[in-house]
């Protein structure tokens, strides 16, 4: 082989965003990057933790980037970085930046080493960039939530109860961790690891799990629906990862932190009053069983 | 590697890999000279270990490492005491201190936001900077941390819960590095360093 072909192959070039970062020795950081063709990968960039480090400002977490890769003995190395989207209010906004912590590490959390899902590294783009635009995180992250489930392979079942297959009638329902699903009234109401599922609760599911997002972007939710849905979603994803992820209670103590100081968001306290659930229909046809 | 060394040896080389930045080839390495070093430097060594921990305190006001509480920064009467300038480290302190261009005294927070690793405000001295601000009354808190997602996230933490305090609130200054390049800086540094240009 000629020495530049030899040289080409020793390179690849990636698109990638930046999950997280740790430092290494003195100078140097191991990246943990996600990829559209290549999955998850980890990588080490040398030297940017030196002011003058060409690379540094691009390879923050939540940054869109175009990296240039040279493989490496044990561990493969950045040579080039060149950002794509920055997410700047990501890193300049302490609340959608908390948010931001959230999505990537389930996107880490999610991802196994070197193993492509490129509809699952689409969503957490579009998530990033919908959170860097200013949308109502809540929406943007409850969307994520159930759809990277359903690219997964854990998407609960949501319209039919999974014991008897009947399709769920608009009256409590319960839902089951375990079993991955809802269970209707008479087959999930004695059970003790069931979680009730309120009409208005379900409805907002359903609607995020099959609805586009321009759709979903829409919602108004009441603060007691909105909190319901989060903690039962919460605690599915902690059920099946079968562990606790560290972003969540850091963006409980900043809620309670700006709710103090009333600079929280208008999302949290402005839709207070209205009731915007209430058109979702829960029989809705147009929704796959 | 137990069965091959000496226990003593192969004792240090895992202490010293723990060390950041240190791997098992550097610890064995720096183990092997420390037995073969003629000088005494594996005794001054160990002196100067033990010492690390009995003799050294935190500063009870800034928090900074010191040989006694107060520090002498916070003991120098002649630094302006109304002027707060917060880093992460101790290290920060010995950079701002080398350019001899602050007269100020300090508040060491000991590391950054990072909801990802655990690192939530009540690690960090941020309850103890919010006690000095309400107690001293300073007249201006400068911001000094990383321009890193960690840095720039714990400025805003603190300024959140100083915004109601009255105190006078600054960020460092943020733009391109000296020896930099502008082709190669990423848009973020590149953008705050047009927004901090100034007048010549
Ligand atoms: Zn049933
Ligand atoms: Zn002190």
């Amino acid at each position: 082989m000629d020495p530049e072909s030899e040289r080409r192959q020793r390179l690849y070039r990636v698109s990638a965003i930046v999950l997280k970062r740790r430092e290494q020795g003195e100078a140097d950081r191991l990246l943990t990057v996600m990829t559209r063709d290549r999955g998850k990968l980890t990588l080490l960039a040398k030297g940017v933790r030196k002011p003058a480090s060409r690379k540094a400002g691009h390879i923050e977490p939540f940054t869109y980037v175009e990296l240039l890769v040279a493989k490496g003995k044990s561990l493969d190395l950045v040579t080039q970085a060149e950002t794509l989207e920055a997410h700047r209010a990501l890193r300049e906004d302490l609340w959608r930046s908390s948010w931001a912590y959230y999505v990537v590490e389930l996107a880490d959390a999610f991802t196994q080493d070197e193993d492509p899902n490129a509809l699952f590294f689409d969503l957490v783009l579009e998530t990033l960039g919908r959170l860097n635009a200013g949308v109502d995180p809540a929406l943007a992250v409850r969307y994520y939530e159930l759809h990277l489930l359903s690219l997964v392979g854990y998407q609960p079942q949501l319209f039919r109860c999974v014991q008897c297959d009947a399709p769920l009638q608009p009256e409590v329902n319960f839902l089951s961790l375990e079993r991955g699903g809802a269970l209707c009234p008479s087959h999930g109401s004695h059970h003790p690891e069931t979680i009730a599922l309120p009409v208005p609760v379900l409805k907002v599911l359903r609607f995020m799990q099959t609805r586009p997002w321009e759709q979903v972007a829409q919602l108004q939710l009441s603060p007691a629906v909105s909190r319901q849905v989060e903690s039962i979603l919460a605690r599915y994803i902690v059920y099946h990862l079968e562990r606790t992820l560290r972003s969540p209670a850091f963006l409980e103590k900043l809620r309670a932190m700006l709710a103090r100081t009333k600079m929280v968001n208008a999302e949290e306290t402005a839709n207070g009053e209205s009731n915007g659930e209430a058109a979702l229909s829960i029989n809705d046809e147009n929704a796959p069983g | 590697m137990s069965q091959t060394l000496a226990r003593p040896v192969s004792n240090l080389i895992e202490l010293l890999s723990r060390l950041p930045g240190i791997g098992p080839k550097t610890a064995s390495r720096l183990t092997f000279y420390l037995l073969r070093e003629p000088n005494g430097l594996a005794e001054a060594l160990s002196t100067a270990l033990a010492a690390l921990s009995v003799g050294t305190v935190l500063c009870q006001r800034c928090f900074n490492i010191a040989e006694q509480s107060p520090c002498p920064i916070c003991a120098d009467l002649s630094r302006d005491q109304t002027l707060i300038c917060v880093v992460e480290e101790p290290m920060d302190v010995l950079a701002i201190e080398r350019t001899g261009a602050y007269r100020g005294i300090y508040h060491i927070l000991h590391g950054a936001l990072s909801p990802i690793d655990g690192v939530y405000p009540e690690k960090l001295r941020i309850a103890e900077l919010m006690e000095r601000v309400r107690v001293g009354e300073p007249r201006e808190v400068i911001l000094a941390t990383n321009p890193s997602l960690e840095g720039e996230n714990t400025a805003a933490y603190i300024y959140q819960q100083l915004q109601t305090s009255g105190v006078s609130i600054t960020r460092l200054a943020r733009g391109l590095p000296v020896g930099g390049d502008l082709e190669y800086t990423d848009e973020v540094t590149l953008s705050r360093a047009l927004e901090g240009r100034r007048s010549m």
